[in-house]
């Protein structure tokens, strides 16, 4: 509790760092550590290598040839029998349900980070403690009451019902992390614009919004990961082949196509390329805000 | 709890000189977390009690529900497959991720390649990486016979000595990344003048890591192994598909003994049951966490996570 409204003594180490580091590597060089370091990327690597290349191989290039030697006739069929599959719609779902699940929680988050980082009174206190306990809870714990409550609203097999939970699942992390980088915005910033007269809303939008945005867009980036990825709730929560997300349809296609291994790999390399796109493009802000966010 | 919750409605009013943003800000929060996590949690409490089958009317069981969930030798022997999984995935995750991180955390160019690619497995959903793994460890069709060692051509997911082994290997490969960003963080917050002082000293790079990494990472240590161990009880769509909790009940941890008691057996009650269980280990195993580290930090690393 009292983390989130005391000062993080840490906070200011976070500029140094670079200057730091700089010196830390300037030894005889590390053979044993660059050894452990070349293996564990291959055991990272072997695994994604033999689904990329297993998912361009035909039936009979899986069954005849080494497992790991690459295709000799590479094929894109494996896709086109996935897109062939729906899987446009369940692309499209997932779209959704991210979007419609990471925009409002980051919003609502930053607003509750940016209370409790800079207001008092009960109600602030409260859902401090609340959201500090969301931590420590195995929310899914929660299923089944959540699975009662979205069939009596008659939710249940809607894209609604998984966004709803998903919004509730993401504010602890979010508030935490947030309010972490709000603190260390100066007070003196907000008291000059408070004479100028502007009001709180005022300065969240134009003065606190800015400032931390990196860690905003770390935190939408997380949650969308976590939601995109998310099979718990699509599993419970929804039904028809329709409302199917991403996750879930992987699962599908396991009995849909079932010896045909390198469809359902090809299924799982097109449902993780656009996270992979994303990592290209926003890495470097996703990578520091969590290193950032987690150690302070 | 539920009498700090309660809103009074005097509260709200505040002296006018008080600085800050009014409560209003953090409501919109506090009322999707109240309805779809707190309420939810009372729910689980109060569910536990009745009996239902998931689609018709609940009705008062009492305890029914309670010793059924607890009389069944399934819940005993998820309980411990749940601790070995959390147990043996500290031990191996802890000590990899930690080096990993100091690792990484060097400035030399291809350190930062690498943890580039360490990332990957963190875009993957676990429904991919069970997928993956099921195809790579097929016996026949795998890795065994790719690297033609014929150990490795085993019947992992069948096997019951092995396949318990097989889920902490992918539960480390899929979560190690993650760590391995908190320590290299942790790692480049340690100012580099203890490092120079102990290199004047005379300090080896061993010593170096056990007299000053280790002692300046206790707090991410701390961060991490909460993490690690409160994900522990959340391990749920990696073993499901991967396993479905067998062979026999041999990877039937808590959350898929819940999950499989209430929407497969249609047992509710019981699953609720479960589900209490499942939170009072977690929040205990959270506060014990927290007080190992140290009650004078009070902005404690439980926070950090």
């Amino acid at each position: 509790m009292a983390i989130v409204t005391d000062a993080a003594p840490g906070a200011p180490a976070q500029s140094d760092e670079r200057g730091q580091r700089k010196r830390l590597g300037r030894r005889t060089p590390n053979f044993l550590g660059g050894l452990g370091g070349w293996v564990w990327l291959a055991l990272i690597i072997l695994p994604i290598y033999y689904v990329v290349i297993t998912s361009l191989k035909n039936q009979a290039g899986f069954f005849g040839s080494n497992p790991l030697a690459p295709p000799t006739e590479p094929t894109l069929a494996n896709y086109r029998t996935v897109l062939e599959a729906d899987f446009v719609r369940y692309f499209a779902n997932s779209v959704i349900v991210t979007l419609g699940s990471v925009i409002p929680a980051t919003a609502v988050s930053f607003m509750a980070a940016y209370a409790m980082v800079r207001g008092h009174g009960r109600i602030i206190a409260s859902a401090n403690t609340l959201f500090l306990m969301g931590l420590a809870i195995p929310l899914q714990a929660t299923i089944i009451p959540i699975y009662f409550m979205i069939t009596r609203a008659n939710l249940y097999d809607t894209l609604l019902a998984l966004i709803l939970p998903s919004i509730a699942f993401a504010i602890p992390i979010s508030v935490l992390i947030l309010s972490n980088f709000l603190r260390d915005v100066p007070r003196e910033l907000f008291e000059s614009m408070r004479l100028d007269g502007c009001s709180e809303f005022t300065m969240m939008w134009r003065l606190a919004l800015p400032l931390v945005r990196p860690a905003v867009v770390t935190i939408a980036i997380y949650n969308a990961l976590h939601v995109w990825n998310g099979f718990l709730f699509p599993l419970i929560l929804t039904q028809s082949p329709d409302k199917r997300v991403l996750p879930l349809s992987l699962w599908a296609f396991q009995d849909e196509f079932t010896v045909n291994i390198p469809a359902v790999l090809a299924a799982v390399v097109l449902s993780t390329l656009p996270l992979v796109v994303l990592y290209a493009l926003a890495r470097r802000q996703l990578v520091s805000g969590l290193t950032a966010g987690f150690n302070k | 709890m539920s009498t700090i919750l309660k809103p009074k409605p005097g509260m709200a009013v505040r002296g006018p000189r008080t600085e800050g943003p009014s409560a209003w800000m953090v409501v919109p929060a506090l009322v999707f977390f109240l309805t779809f996590a707190v309420v939810p949690l009372l729910g689980v409490v109060f569910l536990s009690f009745t009996s239902w089958n998931g689609l018709g009317a609940i009705s008062w069981a009492g305890l029914d529900s309670w010793q059924t969930a607890l009389t069944d030798s399934v819940t005993l022997n998820a309980l411990v497959v749940t601790a070995k999984i959390m147990v043996y995935s500290l031990v191996v995750q802890v000590p990899i991720s930690l080096l990993l991180g100091v690792f990484t955390a060097g400035n030399q160019r291809y350190r930062a390649l690498l943890a580039v690619l360490y990332f990957v497995p963190l875009l993957l959903s676990s429904a991919a990486v069970a997928i993956a793994f099921k195809a790579l460890l097929d016996p026949n069709f795998g890795m065994g016979p790719g690297l033609g060692i014929p150990a490795l051509a085993q019947n992992w997911l069948g096997n019951e000595d092995l396949v318990l082994f097989v889920v902490i290997f992918v539960i480390a490969w899929q979560f190690v990344p993650f760590h391995t960003l908190i320590y290299q963080g942790g790692v480049r917050q340690i100012p580099a003048s203890f490092y120079e002082a102990a290199q004047i000293d005379g300090a080896g790079r061993v010593q170096q890591f056990i007299h000053i990494t280790l002692p300046q990472l206790k707090y991410t240590i701390i961060t991490s192994s909460t993490l690690m161990v409160l994900g522990s009880l959340a391990y749920f769509d990696l073993i499901f598909i991967l396993t479905a909790g067998g062979p026999g009940y041999a990877t039937r941890l808590l959350p898929l003994h819940m999950y499989l008691t209430g929407f497969r057996a249609n047992d509710m009650g019981a699953a609720s049951a479960l589900g209490v269980i499942l939170v009072v280990v977690g929040l205990v195993l959270a506060l014990v966490l927290q007080r190992i580290g140290g009650k004078n930090r009070s902005a404690s690393q439980l926070e950090g996570a």
